[in-house]
């Protein structure tokens, strides 16, 4: 076999463990009951793989291949275990129905149970939030150590600490390989969804690196959303952030110009936006609607969703959008969402509607120091003809913000106040 | 990264006049797009009529001429596709790989994606920039 062929037998055998991995060790994370051992012994199956694939050929259904390796492995650990007897009933039962379902190729409801758990562990209250996001992209996504590295501009042995340590804290802090139930799984999933958003935001804008925007990690998150719509179908806001993903996916071609500075929304030509992920989401949308009730990310979806709709800026639905931020606000009260919507109402019905709203923002603490409340404020007064109260506004946003460009931008449209009064 | 796999329509499927495939056939996609659907990968899939039901416009410098199908090439034709977001050709081909077909041929080809932006901005500028304009979008 010459060096050519030993890669690409290399790189074919990781494709398939891209597509399998999480759903070996999710399989053998039930036998064995610990997250890190599950994983080595999948790793294992690997291993066995990369020595006996490129000689015998790939098996047929290599994922079955896979787990039974991996399970044969499991249940060899097990029995080398001293609680034996206990386990050895517990795994009389299992066996069985293992190797049919390997066998079969798949049993589907086992293997949801199998990965819903897997998820469940990966994104668990007990671990950080970048411990969740890397264990997740790990073991879920079935990316290696170090494509997560990279894509979080960290180096890979701090990676590969972070993914240890979680492993480990998982199993000090005795964390069982269940699907939470009653009222412990509102919460639960509630944690799933805000680490594949986690991820998705760092696609979709970048906190770290030079790119703006990186569109794998995007990827990244909407196939994991997917696989939660596929696993939890029954769950509203499920599809309201796979919704949510989509739809702002669709815009990740028109927000970042040729020279590549972002384009905002409003200005960014429609023609790129993609018109198959914006059906996909509004698919998800209606799905989430129809289930209900509508939760924040399901309400951000249906916010998205009119600027999508709208073939032009003109035709935006502002009255719309006003009303889901009041929605918004009802179920996360934040001065933030409220000044976004009174920048809704003087859209939908005129300036003194949203400036109407935005004076009641004037003695919010939180909002005290928010350079966008006064330049909110200024943009309605400018549109009311009152531009030296419009003027002293924008003067007050710039000396407010902390960046260059933007305050450059308030100062000249303080100066252009002076035009209206005149 | 997208790729498009790409059905090619066989003399049978031509000659079939669009007829429905076997029921068994059926079932065996339906679970392969199951699958796709249950990895997040599949973003859209769809069978084509046979050529017969086609058309094809064709382009001469400004003339254009219409002909009706069916096409005689059949080699070339297209019977239907899937579009798959997958994290590399090694993995499209390992599903491709999974289609229940017992004869035929698919090809896969690599969508093109503005992926690489030469960045001039610091995100956090950037970020702060689309909060300001998105706030003044009334412009």
């Amino acid at each position: 076999m010459t060096g050519t062929d030993t890669l690409k037998a290399r790189n074919a055998i990781e494709a398939v463990w891209r597509i399998e991995s999480a759903r070996v060790i999710a399989g053998v994370a039930r036998m064995v009951r610990d997250l890190g051992q599950a994983e080595e012994l999948a790793q294992d199956a690997l291993v066995a793989a990369l020595e006996q694939w490129p000689q015998s050929g790939v098996p047929s259904n290599p994922g079955a291949w896979l787990m039974s390796t991996a399970k044969r492995r499991a249940i060899d650990m097990l029995r080398r275990k001293e609680n034996l007897d206990r386990k050895h009933q517990e795994l009389g039962h299992t066996q069985s129905t293992e190797t049919d379902a390997a066998d079969a190729g798949l049993a589907p409801d086992e293997v949801r149970d199998d990965m819903l758990r897997l998820i469940f562990t990966t994104c668990h209250p007990v671990l950080s939030a970048e411990s969740r996001v890397a264990l997740t992209l790990k073991l879920v996504g079935g990316l290696s150590t170090a494509e997560i590295a990279r894509a979080y501009l960290v180096g890979e042995s701090t990676l590969a600490q972070r993914i240890v340590r979680a492993k480990k804290t998982l199993s000090t802090s005795n964390v069982p390989f269940e699907v939470p139930a009653g009222a412990e799984l509102a919460e639960r999933l509630g944690s799933v969804l805000e680490v594949i958003y986690l991820i998705f935001n760092e696609g979709y804008s970048a906190t770290a690196g030079d790119d703006w925007v990186r569109p794998a990690l995007c990827e990244d998150a909407l196939r994991l959303g997917r696989i939660m719509a596929a696993l939890a179908p029954d769950f509203a806001e499920v599809h309201g952030l796979t919704a949510l993903m989509e739809i702002q996916a669709s815009r990740i071609r028109a927000r970042v110009g040729p020279d590549g500075a972002p384009v905002l929304l409003l200005d960014q030509d429609r023609g790129r936006w993609d018109q198959l992920l914006i059906r996909r989401g509004l698919t998800e949308l209606a799905i989430a609607e129809r289930l209900g009730p509508r939760g924040p990310y399901t309400l951000q979806a249906a916010l998205a969703a009119c600027h999508a709709r709208a073939r032009t800026p003109e035709e935006t639905d502002w009255e719309r959008i006003a009303e889901l931020y009041a929605e918004l606000a009802a179920l996360t009260p934040s001065p933030v969402i409220e000044l976004n919507r009174a920048v809704a109402l003087g859209m939908a019905r005129g300036p003194a509607a949203g400036l109407e709203l935005v004076d009641k923002l004037l003695t919010e603490p939180a909002l005290k120091n928010y350079h966008l409340l006064p330049s909110v404020r200024a943009d309605l007064l400018m549109k009311l003809g009152r531009g030296e109260e419009a003027r002293a506004e924008f003067l007050r946003a710039a000396q407010l913000t902390a960046n260059e460009r933007e305050r450059a931008l308030l100062l000249e449209r303080a100066e252009s106040c002076l035009a209206v009064r005149a | 990264m997208r790729f498009m796999v790409i059905v090619k329509a066989t003399p049978e499927q031509e000659a079939s006049g669009g007829a429905m495939p076997s029921a068994e056939d059926l079932e065996l996609m339906g679970k392969f797009n199951e699958e796709l659907v249950r990895a997040g990968v599949m973003l859209a899939g769809e069978g084509l009529l046979p050529s017969a039901k086609g058309a094809k416009v064709s382009f001469d410098h400004g003339k254009t001429t219409v002909t009706d199908g069916p096409f005689t090439e059949a080699k070339e034709l297209i019977a239907g596709f899937w579009l798959l977001q997958t994290r590399s050709m090694e993995e499209t081909v390992e599903w491709a790989k999974r289609i229940p077909f017992q004869e035929g041929e698919v090809e896969i080809r690599q969508i093109s994606e503005l992926e690489d932006f030469e960045p001039v901005m610091t995100p956090e500028i950037a970020e702060r920039e689309q909060r300001l304009r998105d706030q003044l979008s009334g412009n």
